[in-house]
Order: C-alpha cells, then sequence, then structure tokens
C-alpha cells in the first residue's frame, strides 16, 4: 500500500508540476467556486443570524404565543395574567414578557436615523440580555436602554449617552428620550439592530394606533419566554403549561426561529444557491479531468502496458484530483478571508466557523465526487487498444 | 514438458475473434522459441498477425488455445493480476509511438520501471543515468521528452525496456517514426544491447531493412509462419529484396 501510494504521489505530483499553468487554472476555477459558495454560506448565516440572533440566544427554552397566532410574533397578543398563570406551573423556573415594535433612533450626528428592533423585556428575567458594557436594566418603568452591538456599532452610542428615539403614536411623531445603561453582544431581531427597554416603558414608548393611543387597557406584549428548571423536561413543562392555561400555545426556540417571518424560505433558499453551485463545481472538476483523462488514453495505455496497477492509475487520479480542489480551495479561502475584511458591519455577511467548515468539506468533497467517472473511465482504458494494438 | 533454455516459447498458438463478418483466426497455430541473447524480427504484412501474436507474447492479450513459456512459466494460464506483474517485471516494451510520460524527464521515464518494481535506489538511478549515456543521451537526461527528437525518445524507451533486467524485451515498429539514419541507429543500439546483456527480443516490424541487426527473422502470413531466416546470408538476402511486405 505505501508503495502505491508513493509512486502515484509521484506520478501526479509531478504531472501537476510539469504542467502547472494548466493545473493552476482549474485550481481558480474552484477557487472562484469556493469564493461563492462561502459567500453563499456567510450570507446565509448573516441573514440567518440578523432574523433570528436574539432568539437563538435566549436563555429560555420554550415560548409561548397567542392561540392560532401560528407562531408568529408580531401576531400574537399575550395579557401579564397569562405570564402569572405560566410562571405558577410546575417545572417554570422563570417567565418574561416579550414586547416587539420598531423605533428609529435619532443618531447623535445627525442624519439618516438608524432603524431598530425596540425591544420590551422584563428586567433580570428571562429575555434581558447578557451584558458586555455597562449595567442591566434597573426597574420595569426606568427610561434606561441596552443596545445590542450591532446598534453601537451603527449609531455609535456608549453607555451613559442619550438615545433619542422617533415612533408614530396615533398620527404624530413622538419623540422619546432614554438614556442607555449597557451594551449586549449581538441581539439583532427581524434583520435590525437591537434596543431593549423595561416592559413597561416600552408599552409607553412604542409605536401606537389611535385606538390603543386613546384606550385604557393593560399593556400586553407579544409573547411569553419560558425558562425551565430542567431542559431535559421541557416538553412534559409545555404540556403542563399548555392544559393549564387557556388560549396559548407554546413552541421550543428551534421551532420559533423557524417559525420566523420568511426564515426557513431564505434559508432554503440559499442553501438551493449553494447545492447549485456546489454542482456546478461537481460538473466542472469531473469535466475537466474528463478531458485530462481522453488527451491521455494513450499515456494511460502505456503505463498499463509497463506493468502499472490499476490501483496505482485511480489513486493518482485520486490524488491529483484532490490537490488540485485542495489548492483551489484554499485560494478560494483565502479570498473570502480578505474580501470579508472589506465589508462594512451593515451587510449581512457572517463567516461562522462550523458552516464555513461543511462548505470546506463539502467543496473537498466534490473533486473526487467529480473526478469518479473519470477514474472509472482510466481504469477501464484497454493497454492494447490504447495503443493501437487492437485488431 | 518444460524448456527453460528459452526465455520465450509458445506452443501452437490460435488466435480467433468473432467479427461482423464471421470468425477471424488472427494467429493461427503459431510455436516459436527464443533463447536469451537472441534478437528476433518479426516480419510480414498488413493483417499478418504478428501484432496479434505481439501482444500475446507481451501478456496483454489471451490466445484461445496454446501456451506460452516465459521463464518457464505458462503465462497463458495467469490470471490478469498476475499478468500485470508478469508484465512490470519480466517484460521490457518499446511501442511505435506514444512510449514516454510527457511529464517525467528522460532518466525519470527509465526510472520508472525501477520505480514501479520497488527497486529505485541509488545504484538504480546511476545505472540509469548510465544506460541513457551510452544510448547517446548523457546531456539530455534532465530533459523532457517534448524537449527530445523521434530518435532520442526511442532510445529512452530502448533504456526504459531494458533498466529493470527483463528475460523479454518487446519491440512494436520501433523504426516507424524515423528516418532512415535513426531508424538504423536505434535498431543497432537495441541490437547490441540486447547481445551484451542476454536477453530474449522480439522486434514487429515492417521495414525489412531494419532486419540487418537481427539474428532470426521469422515471417508471418495470414496468421500463420510461414518462414524463418536463421543465417546471416539469407537474412542479408531478405533484408536487400526489401520484399516481406
Amino acid at each position: 500500500m505505501k508503495q502505491v501510494l508513493g509512486i502515484s504521489a509521484y506520478l501526479a505530483v509531478k504531472e501537476i508540476w510539469r504542467n502547472r499553468a494548466r493545473f493552476l487554472l482549474v485550481s481558480l476555477v474552484i477557487a472562484l467556486i469556493t469564493l461563492l459558495v462561502l459567500f453563499i454560506a456567510a450570507l446565509g448565516e448573516g441573514l440567518g443570524n440578523g432574523n433570528r440572533e436574539y432568539i437563538s440566544k435566549l436563555d429560555a427554552q420554550l415560548i409561548a404565543y397567542q392561540a392560532k397566532s401560528d407562531f408568529l410574533i408580531s401576531a400574537s397578543r399575550l395579557d401579564r395574567d397569562r405570564l402569572a398563570s405560566i410562571r405558577r406551573v410546575a417545572g417554570v423556573q422563570d417567565v418574561g414578557m416579550l414586547g416587539t415594535a420598531n423605533a428609529n433612533i435619532i443618531l447623535p450626528g445627525g442624519g439618516e436615523p438608524l432603524k431598530a428592533a425596540l425591544l420590551g423585556i422584563e428586567p433580570g428575567h428571562v429575555g434581558e440580555p447578557p451584558i458586555v458594557q455597562g449595567r442591566p436594566l434597573s426597574t420595569k418603568l426606568a427610561d434606561e436602554v441596552i443596545i445590542d452591538r450591532s446598534t453601537a456599532l451603527r449609531s455609535g452610542l456608549q453607555v451613559g449617552d442619550p438615545l433619542r428615539i422617533r415612533v408614530t403614536q396615533g398620527t404624530r411623531d413622538e419623540f422619546y428620550e432614554l438614556r442607555v445603561v449597557g451594551i449586549s453582544d449581538g441581539q439583532q431581531y427581524a434583520l435590525q439592530p437591537s434596543i431593549f427597554v423595561p416592559f413597561f416603558t416600552w408599552e409607553q414608548v412604542r409605536p401606537k394606533s389611535e385606538a390603543e393611543v386613546n384606550s385604557g387597557n393593560d399593556p400586553v406584549g407579544n409573547v411569553i419566554l419560558i425558562k425551565v428548571k430542567d431542559p431535559a423536561q421541557a416538553e412534559s413543562v409545555s404540556q403542563r403549561i399548555s392544559a393549564q392555561v387557556n388560549n396559548i400555545e407554546i413552541a421550543t426556540i428551534a421551532a420559533a426561529i423557524q417559525a420566523l417571518p420568511g426564515y426557513s424560505a431564505q434559508q432554503s433558499t440559499l442553501n438551493t444557491q449553494g447545492g447549485f453551485t456546489l454542482f456546478i463545481g461537481l460538473l466542472v472538476i469531473g469535466g475537466f479531468f474528463q478531458i485530462q483523462i481522453l488527451q491521455k488514453v494513450a499515456q494511460i495505455g502505456v503505463l498499463k502496458a509497463i506493468g502499472t496497477t490499476n490501483t496505482i492509475v485511480a489513486a493518482t487520479f485520486i490524488i491529483q484530483i484532490s490537490l488540485v480542489t485542495l489548492i483551489g480551495v484554499a485560494i478560494g479561502g483565502l479570498l473570502s478571508f480578505l474580501f470579508s475584511l472589506t465589508f462594512p458591519p451593515t451587510v449581512p455577511i457572517v463567516f461562522n466557523g462550523t458552516t464555513s467548515a461543511i462548505a470546506i468539506a463539502a467543496l473537498l468533497l466534490i473533486g473526487p465526487l467529480g473526478g469518479l467517472v473519470s477514474i472509472r473511465y482510466a481504469v477501464r482504458i484497454e493497454p492494447l487498444k490504447a495503443l493501437g494494438l487492437s485488431i | 514438458m518444460k524448456n527453460t533454455s528459452y526465455s520465450i516459447e509458445t506452443r501452437s498458438i490460435i488466435k480467433t475473434y468473432q467479427s461482423d463478418f464471421g470468425v477471424i483466426q488472427a494467429v493461427d497455430d503459431v510455436s516459436l522459441q527464443v533463447s536469451p541473447g537472441e534478437f528476433v524480427a518479426l516480419v510480414g504484412p498488413s493483417g499478418s498477425g504478428k501484432t496479434t501474436m505481439l501482444s500475446i507474447l507481451a501478456a496483454l492479450l489471451k490466445p484461445t488455445s496454446g501456451s506460452i513459456l516465459l521463464d518457464g512459466q505458462d503465462i497463458s494460464a495467469m490470471s490478469e493480476t498476475e499478468r500485470v506483474a508478469l508484465r512490470r517485471e519480466k517484460i521490457g516494451f518499446t511501442f511505435q509511438a506514444n512510449n514516454l510520460l510527457p511529464y517525467l524527464t528522460a532518466v525519470e521515464n527509465v526510472e520508472l520501471m525501477l520505480r514501479l518494481n520497488n527497486k529505485l535506489d541509488k545504484a538504480g538511478s546511476l545505472r540509469a543515468q548510465e544506460l541513457l549515456a551510452r544510448l547517446g543521451l548523457g546531456q539530455r537526461l534532465n530533459n523532457l521528452t517534448g524537449q527530445l527528437s523521434g530518435g532520442q525518445q526511442q532510445r529512452v524507451a530502448i533504456a526504459r525496456a531494458l533498466i529493470h533486467n527483463p528475460s523479454l524485451v518487446l519491440a512494436d515498429e520501433p523504426t516507424a517514426n524515423l528516418d532512415t539514419k535513426r531508424a538504423y541507429q536505434v535498431v543497432e543500439t537495441f541490437a547490441g544491447l540486447i547481445h551484451e546483456q542476454n536477453r530474449a527480443g522480439i522486434m514487429v516490424t515492417h521495414d525489412l531493412r531494419m532486419c540487418e541487426f537481427v539474428d532470426r527473422v521469422l515471417q508471418m502470413r495470414d496468421g500463420k509462419l510461414v518462414a524463418m531466416y536463421n543465417d546471416r546470408k539469407s537474412i542479408m538476402k531478405l533484408v536487400n529484396s526489401r520484399a516481406g511486405d
């Protein structure tokens, strides 16, 4: 086996080296395919992340929605009575109301207001993001705000700065001034940077219809975030909550992410694009090596006639294809990294280690896969026919 | 019964093919023997069966019936794997064209046979260089084959055919793409090395002038061996007649 690999590697490397311009050209094509696949993966990750980041980082296992809301956060309305009811269910450790809305942040230096997700949360309860700078929210009514890293990057706001938001309430634009008390890590929601305010503050400052402005109803949030005592028992706790609290439906975090508006469609579109790009790569590599082999039928015939085994012939091609693919993927990976450094934070491109590793593994696999047909062809070459010795 | 004094011996070789026009008898009851140090030419017109016979001797093609003994081993009964190993270890080849791997240098092409037989060491590498130098390619060792002339390429192929000390050396029209002067040089060198290294050599050629350097000429027609010339006088008469085709 060692001898087979030794000879195969020798022949493969010699041929690549002595025809380096031709093989480099194929590696560059693979590099471009790599660039495309990695960017599609990064775009998928970036868009997906922008949609789900806050939800996926929640220290909660379940989310309660209003019944028949189809697990759409914006379509769900839940009052505080239900919050209290859920809190009492056995197995529930903590609950937090979440209210979602949009607001325009008036930037200190002027310019176009920054659109952000305005999220109302319960200070000290599940739903409040971990703080990386500053402090958490103090009370349910404080005029305080936590901004996520994305908002901080785009607005330039720091802890202690005043933050002015503009919202539409009824038919009027209202301005509210809050104070930044903390900065969290990235917590984007609905493809927007997020700002977090105490729930009752949120109720005051959120956009409202004319009817809401004039009504004196108790505040309602959108969904209730639930942290269970034992995450392994989340399913049974979910069933207990459904049995004990009326007019709600429960989803796990994973199900809630899939139900985010457009999330599944967006991810499947990008995955399909990535898949097709890989498929094109497969055809390009397969086509190149098939042409290579067609041009080398006589050479392969000579090799076989002088006693080279099919194992060596096949191993030589596999090593060649793998090397060319490896070089292409390495160049593509490097180019992707260099390009990624040039993108501003507003572009939703995130090079996630796992996603990139999966994309790279798939790219490395398409080389040998694409070459399978040509390897099979090479192995079946008859030395007699290749050398023109057959009658 | 084995006669081990021959390097190669065939007994009543028959090769038939099925074609659209019925059964074709490409080789018809051919028996021949070649001893170590003997260089034999197999001549005949197109379709006489000489190339098929060479393919059978090279263990590239199985005969329909008959046996072939190489160093006393019956190769007609061998499996494909055994035949591949036999070609690698005991047979040396030169072909009409496309002999060499274009991405290897002259010396690398020769060393390839030693690599395949797991015998490449410093001494082997030196031997390859010396052999090429003897063939007049001492200054061309590290040239890629594309940088060599047709005659030089054939000489590299001869070195490759001999470097691993095979029992049998086969050459299929080795002068087909060469001018007369180069052709004579190549065959003369080839014959000299076969005699010197005591190998059995068989050359298929349609060019009767090249028979000047061989010890015996076997003439084929319609799949049969029809004549044998084994003395210098009759060989030279054949060479001068140029009537083999």
